[in-house]
């Protein structure tokens, strides 16, 4: 993305953040509850672009892992614990979760490791529908409370899309930080080359773990902001379908890269809403986009992206070299 | 001069063939020793059983006169010992300053220091020592899958001495290198031993950079050592002209 000057990319990064700020204060009810779904499915599709766009390991779990965050988040708040304590302990519990199932990665890989999170998130869908003592089965919870942040209740759409927008802004600025850290490098080290990886000192097991820690915590956070946001949750949006949905925002946003979750989970979410008009066929149109938009470009949107400049800086620099050589032709 | 790496009896069976069978040597601190052989006798195997990479079917290593058999490679790297590889072993998307930086960061303060601390773990400007030394200036910011195979070579060995390691085994370093920028390998190679106190293993098929670079070398042959000892005395072994050409 270096095609762009800093300040260019400084400039544009806050109209981004001044429209989500501005724009959506006369929004309707509906459109504040998408705008909102969007913030919420990024944290869960940031935390799957560490674990799989960054560190390589497959993961069709993170679905379930929004619903340990969700169930948490709707216990304990309707239980009278604040949501602040209630997101703690989803990150807690998703966390250490996400690291016990990284074990199976240490020993298998790619569609074999997506089996096992396969049967992870069966499993965990049983638990929220049988265990009713716990999650209410079938009948899910309902009630749940929206927080009060500082004294302020946020239980209108407008504000709680901001307590959304705010999480998504300190997860997106913690992600960042890892990313560009010793860790965010030792991931990509896991994805690129594990042999030579632990060659270099680079401890893979206890990264491999970290990814689907970290990763799966971000899922938690998710969970912990769905559960007020829809004020009612059952075991049914926890499904595997979450977790392809999951999957399918990262890798049409484009795994591996910074912003793909944005994009993905904006696509995912909001363009279904957007094909509307066309009735019955909006499902399907979605799919062809979908579909094509990957033959086109199987690293994503961004992949599209950082494709053109990569060309483009091979084409300056090519042209840079001819100048050169052509000079030293004259001098010579 | 004492020995920096004791290798007793190293076997290595896959199924019933025996790729090492019974090798035993020592590195002298300080020194090159190269290691020599036809295709297929063992020297990769034997690099992987020593550093961790496969375990050994029986045998002893001693890093130090401390047996190390058994470790794995990212804690054996952390004693001190690295290797490169005979295939391009980069990471292609990471520019080589990064794949530099990656080389490096393990080997200073815990993994949480790694989390909350500097982004570059305070090693670009070794880094940037490094990319002058191996003369890649003008690709420090390429990514280095967009190098050609011989500037890979080049990166892979780099990233080698990034951790400052005391053992350093590089597997066929002159592979697909052009001669001048071999020239400049071997010459890099030295200036390492001699400043850094570094000592290395080489396995090469390049007999002359062998002969020239390497205080001893050890041939092998269907798993077994057949000789050791300086490299005019090797090259002059009835038993290593018979290996290499007798078939």
């Amino acid at each position: 993305m270096s095609g762009f000057g800093t300040p260019l990319k400084i400039a544009l990064g806050l109209a981004v953040i001044a429209a989500l700020i501005i724009v959506p204060m006369n929004f309707n009810r509906y459109g504040l509850f998408i705008l909102s779904q969007w913030a919420v499915m990024t944290i869960a599709a940031m935390g799957l672009n560490l674990t799989l766009g960054y560190a390589g390991q497959v993961s069709l779990a993170q679905g379930a892992f929004v619903g340990i965050g969700a169930y948490a988040a709707a216990i304990m708040t309707t239980h009278g614990w604040p949501l602040p304590a209630a997101i703690v302990v989803a990150i807690a519990l998703s966390f250490v979760v996400g690291w016990v199932l990284g074990y199976p990665a240490l020993r298998v890989q790619h569609h074999y490791l997506a089996f096992v999170t396969l049967a992870f998130s069966t499993l965990a869908f049983l638990v929220f529908r049988n265990e009713s003592w716990l999650t209410g089965g079938i009948y899910g919870i309902s009630n749940i409370p929206r927080p009060h942040i500082f004294g302020l209740a946020t239980n209108k759409p407008l504000p709680f899309y901001y307590v959304c927008l705010g999480s998504l802004a300190i997860v997106s600025l913690a992600v960042w930080w890892l990313i560009r850290s010793p860790w965010g490098r030792a991931f990509m080290a896991l994805r690129e080359n594990p042999l030579r990886a632990q060659s270099l000192g680079i401890d893979t097991r206890r990264y491999t773990l970290m990814a689907f820690a970290i990763g799966s915590a971000l899922g938690g956070v998710a969970g912990a902001l769905y559960a007020p946001l829809t004020q009612y949750i059952d075991p049914v949006p926890f499904n595997l379908s979450l977790s392809l949905d999951l999957l399918m925002m990262v890798i049409v946003g484009g795994a591996g890269f910074y912003f793909g979750p944005f994009l993905g989970a904006m696509i995912a979410v909001l363009l279904p809403e957007w094909l509307r008009f066309t009735e019955g066929y909006y499902l399907m149109l979605y799919a062809v986009a979908v579909m094509l938009l990957l033959i086109w470009s199987p690293t994503g949107i961004l992949g599209i992206l950082d494709r053109t400049m990569a060309a483009r800086r091979t084409k300056a620099a090519s042209a840079l070299r001819a100048v050169a050589k052509s000079r030293m032709e004259t001098v010579q | 001069m004492s020995a920096v790496l004791e290798v007793t009896n190293i076997k290595k069976n896959f199924g019933g063939i025996s790729a090492v069978d019974g090798v035993s040597f020592d590195v002298r601190e300080g020194e090159i020793l190269g290691l020599i052989g036809p295709n297929g006798c063992g020297k990769s195997t034997l690099f992987n059983c020593i550093l961790g990479q496969l375990t050994p079917s029986d045998g002893e290593v001693k890093l130090d006169g401390k047996v190390v058999t058994g470790l794995r490679p990212a804690e054996l790297n952390k004693l001190g010992v690295s290797r490169t590889f005979q295939l391009l072993q980069v990471f292609p998307k990471l520019s080589v300053r990064e794949n530099l930086i990656l080389a490096g960061q393990e080997h200073q303060g815990s993994m949480a220091s790694r989390l909350v601390g500097r982004s570059d773990a305070g090693l670009t400007e070794t880094a940037n020592q490094m990319i002058g030394f191996f003369k890649l200036d003008h690709l420090a910011a390429e990514p280095a899958g967009g190098l050609s195979y011989g500037q890979q070579k080049l990166l892979d060995a780099a990233m080698a001495f990034m951790g400052g390691p005391r053992l350093v085994l590089l597997d066929e370093p002159a592979g697909g290198v052009n001669p001048s920028m071999l020239a400049d390998l071997k010459e890099r190679l030295v200036a390492i031993n001699r400043e850094k106190n570094a000592t290395f293993v080489v396995i090469e098929h390049n007999m002359e950079f062998v002969m020239s670079l390497c205080s001893r070398v050890m041939v092998m042959a269907e798993g077994k050592v057949l000789a050791m000892g300086r490299p005019d005395e090797v090259r002059k072994n009835p038993a290593v002209i018979e290996a290499y050409l007798g078939h």
